[in-house]
């Protein structure tokens, strides 16, 4: 059946068959076609990541199995979703290890991005936390791991599922006693201050993630929330529970005119969320859902965007090269092009993983409504400051990347292409990010 | 493939000598793209459009002669072009056309050259990019129509009825490739300084070919099936439909 699909930034309309795998066994018939193909879970990529104009998309969403938790471990299908693995595991005191601001992230997603979270100082990407996982390419059907086909396993890991279609993960899990955060919360009048802070001492903190207003000109240029937490014990609460998060209680219904979000509305927004924050709290209880996915309470928010939808921008540098932080919010408060805040955290160690995206140091995510004439040029000038600061930009985020700057940005891509040869000579799972970026030839 | 702002990576240029075909290639090849093949009569021409695309940062430029006039190779002439991009096509750019001397509505081979080549070789080409594009489930195309084809005016209505023809072939091609993932787009540009206005009258809202490019650029991104350029143009049409028929051909006149 043809359906349009679009990422989460509304961009790029692709036309795809879709296909429905509800087992491993469907997936391998499906790449047995020999028909150019890419799998999708989702869609909270932002961009053209998770599908082929013109192409086969293959839904992982019929692979929703979970297995039984035994110490730790859970095996789990590659279609179940963040939210539908903890509405099974929270109950039994079991936490996602690494998650990322939505809980409507597959596990096949997660592992297709390698996504990060706020504790990736501590405990890395999603990919350090897999024990191993099913994978079908065009060459064969094979479990993975860091002892079994490592090179396999790591080039999977952060690669958008041009490997091949994973059907099942096995996840070692993170042990909680309550679904409540323990959290302190600071506010910074400007951008270098909160970087400072983050620097000092990010490190006796579990989870940590800085709000930024890239709105703000002169004295209050990229002043920040700063909310930095651990989970909460039996100790810190008065009545234990772990009733995982609910579903979202409101839904924005249709898209909004293209004009809602402007440089005028953002900006009282931002204002607004400022000024709401503590300037400074100790300790707070917060539940699991409102602490990690606080947009997940208002479903299909990026409508709001409009017809004419955003992209977003996340780029990471190392640590050394912190001045492209503010280099960036420095020009894009300049350009007086739109911006909602924006999500700034430190990045701990890189794993193997040749196109995994965190680098340790500093990332910045940045959400901008599409209509401003120069925002394309502007990105274009990010791309140069980031790629001249060894940085990289994400490309479970990216819609618009000059795809010269893709093997500046991932030194490593050249070993990708090598085990992507191995396991699909014929390049048959490919995806309209792959084709714009050049990450199918070689 | 396009990026995020409608931005593409490869592109057809039938009719690449054009003034403003030239001016909105170089603005393409300035942002994402990097191969275009260029058709067009005029081979010098054709090397010189080439070498400005790869000063803007084309990396692979190739050409394809064909004349206009023989409308039955037009299929030939997009064929041939696609397959020198070697890869998906993301952008057809089809700016065929010429304004004539308009001196003689009697010459019946002189109105049947200019109908054909404003009209019919580019409606030709269009089903043969149409197809194409449908085939490989993605890509657009960009028709240069013109501000004349809103209302025929006295002096130039040979050329402003066959781009009239060509824009309402358009406008149904479009809605045409609804759910292809294929779209269609129409720039409808006012009088733009180019050699082919050169010695005319300068009507208001007259603009040069790089305001034209930067207008496409923008709309590239945009769902916009009709483009305006300037977008001001947009309103004067409304007013100019329905100017009572005397008045529009004192205005027309006036012109002259």
């Amino acid at each position: 059946m043809s359906e349009v699909l679009v990422g989460w930034g509304g961009r790029l309309p692709a036309t795809s068959t879709m296909r429905a795998p509800q087992c491993e066994d469907d997936v391998i018939r499906e790449l047995a076609s020999g028909e150019a193909m890419i799998a999708r879970g989702l869609g909270r990529s932002y961009g053209d990541a998770a599908q082929l104009s013109g192409g086969a998309v293959l839904s992982n969403r019929g692979l929703s199995h979970i297995g039984p938790i035994t110490d730790g471990v859970v095996t789990v299908g590659a279609g179940t979703s963040i939210d539908e693995l903890l509405t099974h595991t929270l109950p039994e005191g079991w936490f996602i290890p690494v998650t990322p601001g939505t809980r409507q992230v597959t596990i096949g997603g997660a592992v297709a991005a390698d996504v990060h979270g706020k504790n990736h100082h501590r405990d890395g990407s999603f990919a350090n936390h897999v024990r191993s996982m099913r994978l079908v390419t065009p060459e064969g059907t094979l479990r993975v791991s860091p002892d079994d086909e490592p090179e396999l396993f790591w080039a999977t890991m952060g690669a958008m599922g041009l490997t091949g279609v994973v059907t099942s993960v096995e996840l070692a899990l993170a042990r909680v006693e309550t679904n409540q955060m323990v959290v302190d919360t600071d506010r910074f009048h400007d951008l270098a201050s909160v970087m400072a802070e983050m620097r000092a001492r990010d490190d006796n903190y579990h989870y940590s993630v800085a709000w930024v207003d890239c709105m703000r000109a002169g004295a209050t240029m990229g002043r920040s929330i700063l909310t930095r937490g651990r989970h909460a014990t039996t100790d810190d609460v008065e009545r234990s529970s772990l009733t995982p998060p609910g579903p979202s209680r409101l839904s924005i219904p249709f898209r909004a005119p293209s004009l809602a979000l402007n440089a005028w509305s953002i900006r009282a927004f931002n204002e607004f969320w400022y000024r709401r924050s503590p300037e400074h709290e100790v300790e707070a209880l917060v539940p699991i859902g409102a602490f990690f996915h606080p947009l997940d309470g208002l479903s299909n928010w990026n409508r709001l965007y409009g017809r004419r939808g955003f992209v977003q921008y996340q780029f990471c540098v190392p640590e050394q090269h912190g001045e492209a932080i503010s280099h960036v919010i420095e020009r894009l408060s300049e350009s007086r092009v739109a911006s909602f805040l924006a999500v700034l955290k430190r990045f701990g160690r890189a794993n193997p993983a040749p196109l995994s995206f965190p680098l340790e140091g500093w990332t910045l995510a940045l959400d901008l409504p599409v209509g401003a004439a120069n925002l394309p040029a502007l990105l274009d000038e990010f791309d140069t400051v980031v790629a001249n600061a060894n940085g990289r930009v994400y490309f479970a985020k990216d819609a618009r990347l000059r795809r010269e700057y893709v093997p500046m940005m991932y030194p490593r891509l050249d070993e990708f292409l090598r085990v992507k040869h191995r396991v699909d000579p014929r390049h048959q799972l490919t995806s309209d990010l792959a084709r714009r970026l050049g990450l199918v030839s070689g | 493939m396009e990026d995020a702002f409608g931005h593409p990576q490869s592109v057809v240029v039938l009719g690449g000598s054009s003034e403003i075909a030239r001016a909105i290639t170089k603005r393409l090849c300035a942002a994402r793209t990097r191969t275009v093949v260029l058709a067009g009569r005029n081979a010098a021409l054709l090397s010189d459009a080439a070498d400005e695309a790869r000063a803007y940062g084309a990396t692979k430029v190739e050409h394809v002669l064909f004349d206009a006039e023989e409308p039955h190779r037009a299929g030939a002439t997009v064929r041939e072009a696609f397959e020198k991009v070697d890869d998906p096509v993301d952008l057809v750019i089809i700016a065929v056309g010429q304004l004539g001397t308009q001196s003689g509505g009697e010459d019946s081979d002189a109105v049947a050259q200019l109908i054909t080549v404003n009209f019919t070789w580019p409606s030709a080409a269009l089903a043969e990019a149409r197809r194409l594009l449908i085939a490989q489930g993605f890509g657009r195309i960009l028709v240069i129509s013109s501000f004349a084809a809103v209302r025929s005016r006295g002096g130039a209505y040979l050329y402003s009825g066959a781009k009239a023809g060509l824009d309402r072939v358009c406008v149904g091609l479009a809605q045409s490739l609804e759910g292809t993932g294929v779209k269609l787009q129409i720039l409808r540009p006012g009088v733009v300084r180019t050699k082919m206005s050169r010695g005319l009258r300068e009507p208001p809202f007259t603009t040069g070919t790089n305001d034209v490019a930067e207008i496409v650029m923008r709309a590239l991104g945009t769902d916009d099936v009709v483009i305006w350029s300037p977008p001001i143009l947009r309103y004067v049409a409304v007013l100019i439909s329905h100017l009572p028929t005397a008045l529009w051909r004192r205005i027309g006149a006036r012109d002259e």
